[in-house]
């Protein structure tokens, strides 16, 4: 390391040969050795990193381009896969102003002078989340929808210090999996609640709930994409054992389903990338959590509040911080401190353009296609519904055959069919979930039909 | 900038901004009413040229890396890439389903592959996960590694982990959240871990130690190889923080330190954005011994291509719904690219050179805790100032903004008075390095001259110190309030 490599070697280093002599002077050395003198010798590196070579704009657009043609997307295919993430429409204002760099070159607004942006938008995002689950307060976002559960299930053991979470079988599997990640080292113990005709089996709960639960969740609309019923029972009887109820939820179908709040759920959480943010092959999006004001010093994540300035303007800062890592350290309600922000941001943009209205339209197309296929595909033979309860815009279907096979023919047709059950969920052979949105065309559906028919019709 | 209304005062029934074809099948759902909705919710209902005036005048309240210098230490906030922004967005990566079929995403799983391999040669590991969204969620993953790895070795005894003063309170939130009991040591004289101070707290229960190095007080540990033989010797696991990578990236790395398991900020080191407070990537790599415990699902490659696998028994689980932030993982792909391993020294060449360059400047009018050449950042004291006019740290990080800087990190890390912490990237020029060395060095004779003027700063700002303890008094987290139709008059506490 006699030399800096410093100089004309990217356009992202500004420090010529003069500047580097200039600072050099001012420092009275003559080599970057001086400036690492501390680093002992035994943990130096002595020869260059092996690393591809470095590649210009041009070669990198090419390069990445080259290997993105491998990948199939929704505009090159048809794409029937839901489970927590969802083709939707994202309007054009919404990349449009997440692109500012203004915001997204920011850091997390500690200094609230220079980030009213940030924190006033922040603010809007908690109070749009709020309405839409129906409960008080809302945290600034967490990384998805699963960790933003196994943060709620942390946060119940946190409230009542009781050892055993109930969870429905019918919430994402994956959801489930991070539960059970996160709990596993500080003791809670995790049940799962069967399962009754696609929906969470109320009879088991009954059995299961004890004086000893911390929490009940449950997923609306769940795994099946079916619609829970009987959630303000559920409540109920939650807590009347003194546990608290926590609800999943998709925050799109919130425009028509009621909200968690009302139902008697204690906290709602849910993936936000429905709402306005990209699949990014399953992130970056961002996770809600929101709970009722009694809770909220145990929220997880970071909270922005209203206040005045010293001249008495009305601002927002960060607030309740006593909560959080870098205050309480080990203490802290969560270790989380940088979260999904953007996401967030883009959420309530989207939020802002969509409006209760949007929000209830992108229901009806997304359920109105969802019921125009499962018509058309349910008249096809040894095609069924697998499970009777209402759903909304996702549904599993039984079919004759393992849809393995049928996906692999499909994806010939750049057609990427629906989620096979079985994997996670032994019990259910040949099922196959299929979800549909408002960018669901009657074409695609009529399209996909017809090579079910065909692939049944070829089948032995 | 004048105040933004809240976007709920654009708000007027009838409006929209959205466009969305018609149905074609009008047939309803048939979700029973009790399950329904009884009223919408409260959304605003705004056209789309206000919804987007209302944000772009947010977006001008913001200082922000393309707006200025931002020398907030511990969080490299080095300039962001629009390439990588342009690679990121394209449809082939942002328009992937994450559970279609492998074979149609075999694009970005070579990507991932790649990219996993190049972190393992940067830091000196034996194989890395992209899973973590976060350094903290890195942080976690790396305990429940450990964790898992003791519980499979019958050594349930080793339930403490040592962590130095000067750490992030991530660290300890994090061991904890992984079942540890915390164990804090001082730094010693020097700002660095005491061999003495460390050799007495580490027992037999000792399952690791946390450490961050380059260090928060931008000091490279230079006992390290005694450090880990300390750990070693006792069989606990040596954590390295990345938080401080960007010092030593192509000069040293971790794995050659003797560290076992590390995570690293990707939004800091590796330039994605960082959001307005994320979203981040924190990958974990480990050496072989902790490669069974890794999260899934796993890429594999053979003569088929890529595969994800779930096969690994010995795993700690899943971390995150699927694989990791994807939109970040490629933009530090495409960053690691373009520099190659000669650009990547070169600027931890440069952001060494910028901080100490800039400690040189400012070392006769602050107090310097731990005098000597620095890494990528620094920490000063303002106890002086505050002894002599009763300037405090925070007056001098908002006077700063008078003169069109982002403050430096305040009262971090907790073992210096008055701290301010200090990171000027390489990507800033030595001209602006020198413009926020004289913004100091004015504020140092402000401090003695005239107190007032930094005690009573920001000055320029719209807003001018919040009042906190009212936001937490009175807390008003949402419009409309659930107890109060106007907003500001909540008081539920």
């Amino acid at each position: 390391m006699k030399n800096w490599s410093v100089g004309s070697i990217s356009r992202y280093l500004p420090h010529t040969a003069e500047d580097i002599e200039e600072m050099q002077k001012e420092l009275g050395i003559s080599s970057p050795e001086e400036l690492f003198q501390d680093i002992p010798g035994e943990v130096r590196l002595h020869r260059p990193l092996s690393l591809p070579p470095p590649l210009s704009e041009p070669e990198i657009l090419q390069d990445v381009g080259n290997l993105l043609e491998r990948n199939v997307f929704w505009q090159k295919a048809s794409v029937f896969l839901g489970g927590g993430h969802y083709v939707r429409h994202i309007p054009h204002a919404v990349d449009f102003l997440a692109s500012r760099s203004e915001f997204y070159t920011a850091y997390t607004p500690y200094q609230p002078e220079v980030s009213q942006g940030t924190l006033q938008a922040i603010y809007e995002y908690q109070s749009v989340m709020a309405q839409l689950t129906g409960l008080d307060v809302s945290n600034a976002s967490s990384y998805d929808g699963a960790t933003a559960l196994a943060d709620a299930v942390r946060m119940a053991h946190q409230v009542n210090s009781r050892p055993k979470a109930l969870l429905s079988r019918a919430i994402h599997p994956h959801y489930r999996q991070v539960v059970r990640t996160y709990t596993s080292a500080e003791g809670q113990e995790i049940q799962e609640i069967p399962l009754q005709d696609g929906l969470t089996s109320l009879s088991a709960l009954q059995a299961m709930l004890d004086s000893q639960t911390s929490c009940v969740v449950i997923q609306n609309p769940n795994f099946f994409g079916c619609v829970e019923a009987n959630l303000k029972q559920v409540a109920e009887m939650v807590h009347r054992q003194g546990a608290l109820f926590i609800l999943s939820v998709d925050p799109i179908s919130l425009g028509i389903l009621a909200p968690p709040g009302e139902v008697g759920a204690d906290i709602a959480t849910g993936e936000g990338q429905p709402l306005g943010n990209p699949l990014s092959f399953g992130g970056p999006s961002f996770g809600f959590l929101a709970t009722r004001k009694e809770y909220i010093w145990k929220l997880p994540g970071r909270l922005v509040g209203r206040t005045v300035d010293r001249n008495g303007k009305p601002c927002y800062v960060l607030t309740l911080q006593a909560r959080e890592q870098h205050i309480k350290r080990e203490k802290a309600t969560s270790n989380i401190c940088t979260n999904n922000a953007l996401g967030a941001l883009r959420s309530l943009i989207y939020l802002s353009l969509m409006g209760a209205e949007g929000l209830k339209e992108v229901n009806l197309l997304s359920s109105s296609a969802a019921r125009y296929a499962c018509d058309n595909l349910t008249q096809l033979p040894g095609v069924h519904l697998l499970f009777p309860s209402p759903f909304l815009f996702e549904f599993a279907l039984q079919l004759p055959l393992p849809p393995e096979g049928l996906n692999s023919e499909l994806l010939n047709h750049r057609i990427i069919g629906g989620y096979p059950l079985q994997k996670d969920y032994p019990e259910f052979k040949n099922a196959w979930l299929l979800a549909f949105t408002e960018l669901t065309t009657k074409e695609q559906i009529d399209t996909l039909c017809q090579r079910v028919k065909e692939w049944l019709s070829r089948a032995p | 900038m004048p105040l933004e209304p809240l976007i709920f005062s654009y708000s007027r029934k009838g409006r929209k901004g959205y466009s969305l074809p018609r149905p074609f099948h009008p047939a309803p759902h048939s979700i029973p009413s009790e399950s329904l909705r009884t009223t919408p919710p409260f959304l605003p209902e705004v056209n789309e040229q206000d919804v987007i005036r209302h944000f772009v005048h947010l977006s001008q309240m913001n200082f922000a890396v393309d707006t200025g210098f931002y020398p907030l230490g511990s969080c490299t906030m080095k300039y962001n890439p629009k390439l990588n922004e342009i690679i990121a967005n394209l449809p082939g990566i942002r328009n992937l389903h994450p559970l279609q079929p492998v074979e149609t995403v075999q694009g970005i799983l070579q990507i991932y592959s790649e990219l996993e391999k190049m972190l393992c040669e940067i830091f000196g590991m034996d194989a890395f996960t992209l899973q973590p969204a976060a350094g903290a969620q890195g942080e976690f993953t790396a305990m429940l590694l450990i964790r898992a790895y003791f519980q499979k070795k019958g050594m349930k005894q080793k339930n403490q982990v040592i962590i130095p003063d000067s750490a992030h309170g991530t660290n300890p939130a994090s061991a904890r959240m992984a079942g540890f009991e915390v164990h804090q040591i001082p730094s010693d004289a020097r700002g660095l871990v005491s061999l003495h101070t460390l050799q007495k707290a580490v027992t037999e229960r000792t399952a690791a130690f946390m450490l961050t190095n380059p260090n928060t007080l931008g000091l490279f540990e230079q006992d390290i190889l005694k450090i880990a033989e300390i750990l070693h010797n006792v069989g606990a696991q040596l954590f390295y923080d990345g938080a401080n990578a960007n010092a030593i990236l192509g000069i040293s790395r971790p794995g050659d330190m003797g560290f076992d398991v590390i995570h690293t900020n990707l939004h800091k080191t590796f330039s994605t954005p960082h959001g307005g407070g994320g979203p981040g990537a924190g990958p974990v790599g480990v050496k072989s011994h902790l490669i069974p415990f890794l999260p899934v699902p796993r890429i594999l490659h053979d003569d088929n291509g890529y595969h994800l696998s779930e096969d690994f028994p010995d795993s700690i689980g899943r971390m995150k719904s699927f694989f990791g932030n994807t939109g970040v993982l490629v933009r530090a792909y495409v960053y690691i690219r373009e520099l190659g391993a000669e650009g990547l020294k070169a600027a931890s060449q440069a952001a060494v050179l910028n901080a100490n360059y800039l400690l040189h400047r400012l070392k006769e009018a602050y107090q310097v805790p731990y005098p000597g050449f620095c890494k990528h950042e620094f920490v000063l004291s303002a106890e002086k100032q505050k002894r002599e006019s009763g300037v405090r740290g925070l007056d001098i990080a908002k006077r700063l903004m008078d003169f069109g800087f982002h403050p430096p990190t305040v009262y971090f890390p907790l073992i210096v008075k008055e701290a301010l912490m200090i990171e000027p990237p390489e990507t800033e020029s030595l001209e602006q390095v020198k413009k926020f060395a004289d913004a100091l060095l004015q504020i140092a004779v402000e401090a003695k001259e005239t107190p007032d003027v930094v005690k009573n700063a920001p000055h320029t700002t719209e807003i001018q110190r919040p009042d906190e303890a009212l936001a937490a008094r009175k807390p008003d987290l949402a419009f409309p309030s659930p107890y109060s139709q106007k907003s500001g008059e909540i008081g539920w506490n």
